[in-house]
């Protein structure tokens, strides 16, 4: 296979009339394709992060700008419990905006034959027989729903496919309290729910919510609201000032029952789709400049190992009469080839990754065309940061063959000093062999190239550290969210506030063990300038199943007189404990107070604001009143308690712990393990390139001593230990520099990491410390393997009768 | 066999030094050349001889525009290469010099042919390579790399190198240094050929006392000066010699 590769190269060499400087140089690469492939590879890997990464983002933001456009994605949405139609007039004569459509949307509880547990469905109205004006509906399948055929619905494209319904399928709804049945028509996707997370959920789960667009009549009717409306959208025209949009909404809803107009920034599916860009685009920035780096850093050593191994060859061509530059390019056409080779291998690389990263955001985020395109920007940024790389990498290198003088680099080059330092005075006490005083003193005799070496391999150390930590702080979250703060079986929601008194109708309940209640409210928090939207929870003291944690993980009850904010909360109203906050309440009779924050609370997901249920039940004006109820039950009991949930009226959701981990636990191993896989593949990439090419070049340079210790009587395996002694040194020396730089890259990482949603905390576990130590060692073992293989093969009379 | 004729007398002259010298700076000043003056002509046959360290290599690599002297002048052709600027150097070499060394200095990746392809490719008017080798016996070992090769042969193929471009000027420093005797003649015969044939301005360096006699002109160095210069009535072959 060699050989004839080696043949066809000759061949075509012979063909293409290569100068026979170039047949060098096509040789140079052939003899050092371990190393080349080495570097190509570290190259590939940072190349394809970025066009994998980059790609997929353009990808993602030109279907997502698409499917804003193309179906009218709204600017606005406001919430009302009732508002007459002839409001319209009124709203269309706000300043600034374009379109108005008032619709209804509500929740319903769903059965489904395939299923024990409840599923959600989110009802919205569209015109019988039409398209709505704003958030319109692609449809895959089927039609839209006609006049006067009630049951008729158009369902979303991921809860038809989780639940393999089709048309002309039937689903049972508890619509307002009342079983219905609906007829499947359609089959549809929307800008409105590229993301669909049911409200108060963590990840998607498209099983259990989906979609479902009814005419408007026959939806008013279901909900009793003939010739009224409770949800609001608009389209902005182009330089209308949103805030003063949503402040006049607000103002004409406000009678009606409104909880307040938000923009797109607060639409769930919107916020998480821009969030999760913000942060492929933030991985894309990171992770490639890093491989590139160390791939530069690579070429360095390894060029630079050339020209000094190539000193009398330079020397040679200049004195036949080569100019500098030709020896120059020489050197530059060698990197070229390297990181060539790289660059093309990392397109390939990044077109597959790209594909795969874009295949799988499809999964949660659904668009009717989700395609990664082949983006020619992103090649050539891609080929400028490479180049960018490679001259940083080479031109030391480059300059050093340049700048060698013929008389000087055909003149064998001066032995190297070894010294004795008080060190080594020290050291050369101890008893140890010859060959292992060989080792230190290498190690010790160039302390710049051993320091590289050791950075080199504790820098893949640290990136491998760096992207197990995000499954440590992964599995923290999971274990402080589901384990110890939300321990409920499941929760109970309510389409409006109940009395308290439901609780008890729930402990009745089959397999029902204890309840706990909440009285939640959406509120707009006022601190200063500061403003943000989120729910106000109403919690009980000495909570047993849900618990608000603190950063301890030491459960807290509600602060009697104040308000506690999650810490993010807290940092976007730039409050601290003992200030004011104003809460405006946006529902019912929207009261507004002024209250102490009196603590904040560390969480690490479902931020939000915390007080006593009572204190909430006072402000409101109201009794003892839930709008959601936490349960614990018995498992066995969970068929039966499912059924009667089903059942019961006003229930506008049953939430599953266990459901919502698992949900979160396949996201995690979908999306963020295959992501660290790759990073974890790339960085033993670099780990093997950095240990494989230091240990080559130490092998070309002590080729003749190793040989002639070979001459004096010493085994293979003695004369492979002084070699790979260096490198299992260097190896060693690196594993603690590189735990250290790996906690460093963490923490720096793990503010990186956090979103709205999301704080990840700063953890490393013990065991990744020894993963990682593991895949650097099994790394720089395979390559110690390599290199004995040519220590073997030493020709002891060859080496022996060139010249040093 | 070519007949050996002696040297023109009417001679044109291709170098001409004055008081050349060369120092190398450091702790302790090395001397390398304390004024040396020479001529050589066109055509001839100088064999350089000394001991090691006498500052013969110093003198090739500055006649072979390797490096510059510390003082002094030198012409080549009536030029004065001693205020040439690198490139002018550069092309100096590539248009007229041919370098022999002792250690051959074959590029290991590339075959017999392609070593001598790497100077004819940048020669103003070359022979082929093919010419080249078969000049030195090579013609049949064409394809072989450097470590296919004997010694003997390598340093042919490296005096093939040094003639394929037809330079004015061979400079062989040690050619038969890393050699036994009896390769070494062939060697020498080779560089015999190549100045009898081609007219090329010979310098040869050895320590080697036997090989003056194939020479026209003898310099001995010693101490980084040259101490003698003798003329030889009548030349040696190279097959005429034996160490």
């Amino acid at each position: 296979m060699v050989k004839a590769l080696q043949y066809a190269l000759q061949r075509w060499s012979l063909r293409l009339r290569i100068s026979a400087l170039d047949k060098k140089l096509l040789r140079d690469v052939w003899r050092l394709k371990g190393q080349t492939l080495a570097i190509a590879a570290v190259v590939a890997a940072g190349v394809a992060l970025l066009v994998g990464t980059y790609g997929c983002l353009a990808a993602l933001q030109l279907s997502k700008d698409a499917f804003y456009e193309r179906y009218r994605f709204a600017d606005v949405w406001a919430t009302v419990k009732r508002a007459p139609n002839s409001m319209l007039p009124k709203l269309l004569e706000i300043p600034g905006i374009a379109t108005v459509e008032t619709r209804i949307v509500a929740s319903a509880t769903l059965d489904l034959d395939t299923m024990t547990d409840p599923a959600r469905g989110l009802l919205i109205s569209i015109p019988e027989g039409g398209h709505p004006q704003l958030n319109d509906i692609d449809l895959r399948a089927g039609r839209l729903v006609s006049t006067g055929r009630p049951s008729e619905v158009i369902i979303s494209d991921a809860f038809a496919k989780a639940n393999k319904l089709k048309l002309g399928d039937t689903v049972s709804a508890n619509i307002h309290g009342n079983k219905r049945k609906l007829d499947i028509v359609g089959i549809a996707l929307t800008p409105e729910y590229i993301y669909a997370l049911a409200p108060g959920q963590l990840m998607p789960d498209d099983k259990r919510f989906g979609i479902f667009w009814m005419g408007r009549k026959a939806l008013a009717a279901a909900n009793d609201l003939d010739e009224s409306f409770n949800n609001v959208t608009a389209s902005l025209l182009h330089g209308a000032v949103e805030a003063d949009v949503l402040q006049r909404l607000d103002i004409l809803l406000r009678p009606y029952g409104g909880v307040g107009a938000y923009g797109r920034k607060d639409q769930i599916s919107d916020f998480f789709l821009t969030n999760e860009l913000a942060q492929l685009a933030a991985s894309g920035a990171v992770a490639p400049p890093i491989f590139l780096g160390v791939a530069a850093f690579l070429l360095n050593i390894v060029i630079s190992r050339l020209v000094a191994t190539e000193r009398e060859q330079i020397g040679l061509l200049k004195a036949f009469g080569y100019t500098d530059w030709d020896v120059g390019l020489q050197y530059t056409k060698l990197i070229a080839i390297v990181v060539g080779i790289g660059l093309l291998l990392g397109f390939a690389g990044g077109l597959w990754f790209g594909r795969g990263m874009t295949t799988m955001y499809g999964e949660y985020y659904k668009f009717p065309l989700l395609q990664y395109r082949v983006n020619p920007g992103v090649f050539a940024a891609a080929s400028f940061v490479t180049l960018i790389a490679a001259i940083i990498g080479g031109i030391g290198a480059v300059r050093s063959a340049i700048q060698l003088s013929p008389a000087v680099a055909m003149a064998p080059p001066v032995p190297t000093t070894f010294q004795r330092s008080r060190f080594s005075v020290w050291f050369e006490d101890l008893r140890i062999s010859q060959p292992t005083r060989m080792i230190f003193r290498h190690v010790t005799r160039w302390p710049m190239r051993t320091a590289m070496t050791v950075i080199g391999i504790a820098f893949s150390l640290a990136l491998l550290i760096a992207s197990f930590f995000f499954m440590d702080s992964v599995g923290k979250v999971i274990q402080v969210y589901f384990f110890q703060a939300e321990r409920q079986t499941l929760t109970v929601s309510f389409v409006e506030p109940r009395g308290a008194g439901i609780q008890e109708d729930i402990l009745r309940m089959p397999g029902v063990l204890a309840v706990q209640p909440v009285r939640s409210v959406s509120a707009r928090l006022h601190h200063g300038p500061y403003t943000k939207r989120t729910g106000v929870n109403g919690l009980i003291m000495n909570a047993d199943i849900n618990r608000l944690l603190n950063a301890e993980e030491k459960p807290l009850n509600p602060p009697e007189g104040g308000v506690a904010l999650s810490d993010q909360i807290a940092k976007d109203l730039n409050a601290k404990v003992g200030d004011i906050i104003t809460i405006e309440v946006l529902q019912e009779r929207r009261p507004v107070i002024d209250v102490p924050v009196t603590q904040i609370v560390k969480q690490y997901m479902g931020f939000s604001a915390y007080m006593h249920i009572d204190e909430i039940n006072r402000i409101m004006n109201e009794g003892p009143t839930v709008t959601a109820i936490h349960v614990l039950a018995d498992a066995r009991y969970t068929d039966e308690l499912y059924h009667k949930l089903k059942n019961t009226p006003m229930v506008a959701g049953v939430a599953q712990t266990e459901v919502a981990l698992k949900s979160f636990q396949n996201t995690m191993d979908q999306t963020m393990y295959v992501m660290i896989g790759f990073y974890v593949a790339f960085s033993s990439l670099i780990a093997f390139g950095v240990a494989y090419n230091s240990a080559r070049i130490a092998l070309s340079e002590r080729a003749r001593a190793l040989a002639s210790l070979r001459v004096l009587g010493f085994t293979r395996e003695e004369v492979a230990y002084i070699l790979l002694g260096e490198l299992g040194l260097q190896t060693i020396i690196a594993l603690p520099v590189g735990c250290l730089f790996g906690v460093a890259l963490a923490f720096a990482m793990s503010p990186m990491l956090k979103t709205d949603m999301y704080d990840f905390p700063f953890v490393i576990n013990d065991p990744t410390y020894g993963i990682a130590v593991s895949v650097v060692c099994v790394a720089a073992l395979i390559c110690a393997w390599l290199v004995r293989q040519r220590v073997y093969k030493l020709d002891l009379i060859a080496v022996l009768k060139t010249r040093e | 066999m070519t007949p050996v004729l002696a040297s023109a007398t009417h001679q044109t002259e291709t170098f001409r030094a004055l008081g050349l010298t060369k120092t190398y700076d450091g702790e302790t000043p090395v001397y390398a050349l304390r004024g040396v003056d020479l001529e050589m002509f066109e055509g001839e046959l100088v064999v350089l001889l000394g001991p090691s360290g006498s500052g013969k290599s110093t003198l090739l690599n500055i006649l072979g525009g390797l490096d510059q002297p510390t003082s002094g002048k030198f012409y080549f052709r009536g030029r004065e290469v001693t205020t040439f600027s690198q490139h002018e150097l550069t092309m100096y070499r590539r248009d007229n010099v041919g370098f022999v060394f002792q250690f051959y200095n074959l590029i290991p990746s590339l075959t017999a042919r392609e070593n001598v392809a790497l100077v004819t490719e940048i020669a103003k008017a070359p022979m082929t390579p093919d010419e080249a080798l078969t000049m030195v016996g090579l013609g049949h070992r064409l394809d072989h790399f450097p470590a296919q090769l004997s010694g003997g042969e390598q340093q042919r193929v490296a005096i093939a190198r040094a003639i394929a471009k037809k330079p004015s000027v061979l400079l062989c420093d040690e050619p038969t240094g890393a050699l036994d005797s009896k390769t070494g003649i062939v060697v020498l015969q080779a560089i015999v050929r190549a100045n009898q044939e081609l007219g090329t301005t010979t310098a040869v360096i050895t320590h080697n006392a036997v090989m003056a006699s194939m020479a026209d002109r003898v310099m001995r160095f010693a101490d980084g000066q040259i101490v003698s210069i003798e003329r030889n009535r009548t030349k040696l072959k190279p097959e005429e010699l034996s160490w």
